[in-house]
């Protein structure tokens, strides 16, 4: 089953548009990542899939079921988001725990304290940080609450913008490692922004490269592993990161 | 060798907290010549701290005490506010991690670079502008007189970070301190950025102070690597022997990187349990 299917897609924010027709389709258990410099629209993709872009054209479908425009339930239930910066993404004055329940309030699910207990345990937070506030908690710890929020509602995918780069090295291991996991464990689906291309080598199946709001290239990790990116830009990109 | 530019020897910096005062670098000794430096480590080991530490830029209540802390010479440790001025910027510069934050947002970058060269210099308002076009030309910008009427928000991430390296080496200072200068930069715009402060740093004969969590981008970089954890420095060794490192925890950092034929499936993590906390 096809888990994200784009097609002809248009993102525009005001006048500028900022992703030209971008066609890609995902199937379920799939992870797939997104590379290319910044303003390269790799983050504006997963804005819109996830609802927080809303001025789009084209087609965005979750397995088979057609976006609308507006906040669409449905879409919520099986789609989260991961972002960036774990300082930035968490409401500094609610508690871990308020953080966690709030989705399940929202679509009305019981059982609220054994869910959030089970999540943190999940994500491998000991339970006496549920009651603790974001500032009291390392980045890695935040971005594991982060993912753990994402994940609240069950969903068939995440969506993952750079989940890893203000992490330290040591912590990005953890929390990668971490992913893995949960993706084997519950079957997900991946959607990652990111432009550490080694990560995309530990983490995903399948990549495309991106450039002014195109996609240039799609290709398979084996592919980025030995070297045999097609076009030009790929191949630079790889070139800075191994170095010259 | 000659005798070094900067000679740290015990340097100890420390804040207080409600549980007595607390030491993020703990006796730290170093010599540095005329060499390309890199201090590597994780968030909190004390390195950004270091650089600051030698620049007297750490404000009460921090305290900053060490044996010896000479530059080419001077005590730095004896040093007033106004004589530490006369340094700052014309002897020894910093450049900061993020361009958004470090540039002044209401003066044009044409601006800001001469203020860094006229603080420390007269010089005829002709010259000036001269060197500035010519400095913005170093840093690899094609256009500098458009470019020196730009205000900060008008520039690129990368734009931006060049932008400072010429304001920081205008006055053609003998040490740059770089403090991760390139962690708010894309991958592709990163080489170009370290490229830049390497070939100038080798043309002038400066001395370079590279701190970076990236231990790959240090070895590429640098001739020695100090890596830091905890306040401490736990392993010192040339850049190109970094994989040869002895130390578990300098190990543990290599070995959590990913790479680009990643056949792992899973990443080894630094035994956190002697740290520990919260």
């Amino acid at each position: 089953m096809i888990a994200i299917d784009l097609k002809n897609l248009d993102i525009s924010y005001g006048d500028s548009k900022v992703v030209h027709g971008v066609t890609l389709s995902i199937p379920e258990g799939e992870s797939f990542a997104l590379v290319g410099e910044s303003g390269s629209g790799k983050s504006t993709i997963l804005r819109a899939i996830a609802g927080l872009a809303p001025d789009w054209e084209g087609e965005i479908s979750v397995f088979g079921h057609k976006r609308s425009h507006s906040i669409d339930r449905a879409v919520s239930r099986q789609v989260q988001m991961v972002f960036q910066d774990p300082y930035g993404s968490l409401h500094p004055r609610k508690t871990i725990d308020a953080a966690l329940s709030e989705p399940l309030a929202i679509h009305g699910i019981g059982n609220r304290g054994e869910r959030v207990e089970a999540m943190l345990k999940a994500v491998g937070l000991d339970q006496r940080f549920r009651f603790r506030f974001p500032h009291q908690l390392s980045g890695g710890q935040r971005q594991r609450v982060a993912i753990a929020r994402a994940l609240m509602l069950e969903p068939k995918i995440l969506l993952l913008d750079e989940p890893t780069s203000a992490l330290d090295v040591s912590v990005q291991a953890e929390i990668l490692n971490l992913l893995k996991r949960l993706r084997r464990e519950q079957n997900l689906t991946f959607l990652m922004v990111t432009h550490n291309l080694p990560v995309v080598s530990f983490l995903c199946d399948r990549l495309a490269v991106m450039r002014h709001g195109r996609i240039v290239e799609i290709a398979d990790v084996a592919q980025l592993k030995a070297g045999d990116l097609k076009q030009d830009y790929s191949r630079e990109l790889l070139a800075a990161t191994e170095g010259s | 060798m000659s005798a070094p530019l900067l000679d740290v020897k015990n340097l100890r910096v420390s804040f207080p907290t409600h549980s007595g005062r607390i030491e993020v670098v703990k006796g730290l000794s170093f010599t540095l010549g005329r060499e390309r430096l890199g201090i590597v480590g994780e968030s909190g080991s004390g390195k950004s701290m270091t650089g600051r530490s030698i620049l007297k830029l750490i404000r009460k209540p921090g305290e900053v005490t060490a044996d010896k802390l000479e530059f080419d010479g001077i005590d730095l440790r004896a040093q007033s506010e106004k004589q530490m001025r006369a340094i700052r910027g014309a002897r020894i510069s910093m450049v900061m991690q993020d361009p958004k934050f470090s540039l002044n947002p209401v003066m044009t970058v044409g601006e800001q670079i001469a203020e860094a060269l006229v603080t420390h210099q007269k010089l005829p308002r002709r010259e000036v502008q001269a060197r500035i076009l010519d400095m913005l030309r170093a840093v690899r910008i094609n256009d500098p007189e458009r470019v020196a009427k730009l205000y900060p928000h008008e520039v690129s991430g990368g734009m931006g970070q060049r932008i400072m390296i010429a304001m920081m080496l205008i006055p053609e200072p003998e040490l740059l301190i770089a403090d991760e200068p390139t962690s708010a930069l894309d991958v592709s715009v990163q080489a170009q950025v370290l490229d830049i402060i390497d070939d100038l740093v080798t043309r002038k004969g400066m001395g370079l102070i590279l701190i970076s969590h990236d231990l790959a981008l240090v070895s590429r970089y640098c001739d020695r690597i100090l890596v830091m954890n905890a306040g401490r420095v736990v392993e010192e060794c040339a850049a190109g022997q970094l994989d040869q490192a002895q130390h578990p925890y300098t190990r543990g950092l290599l070995a959590a990187m990913p790479v680009i034929d990643e056949t792992r499936d899973e990443l080894p993590v630094l035994d956190r349990t002697q740290w520990a906390g919260t």
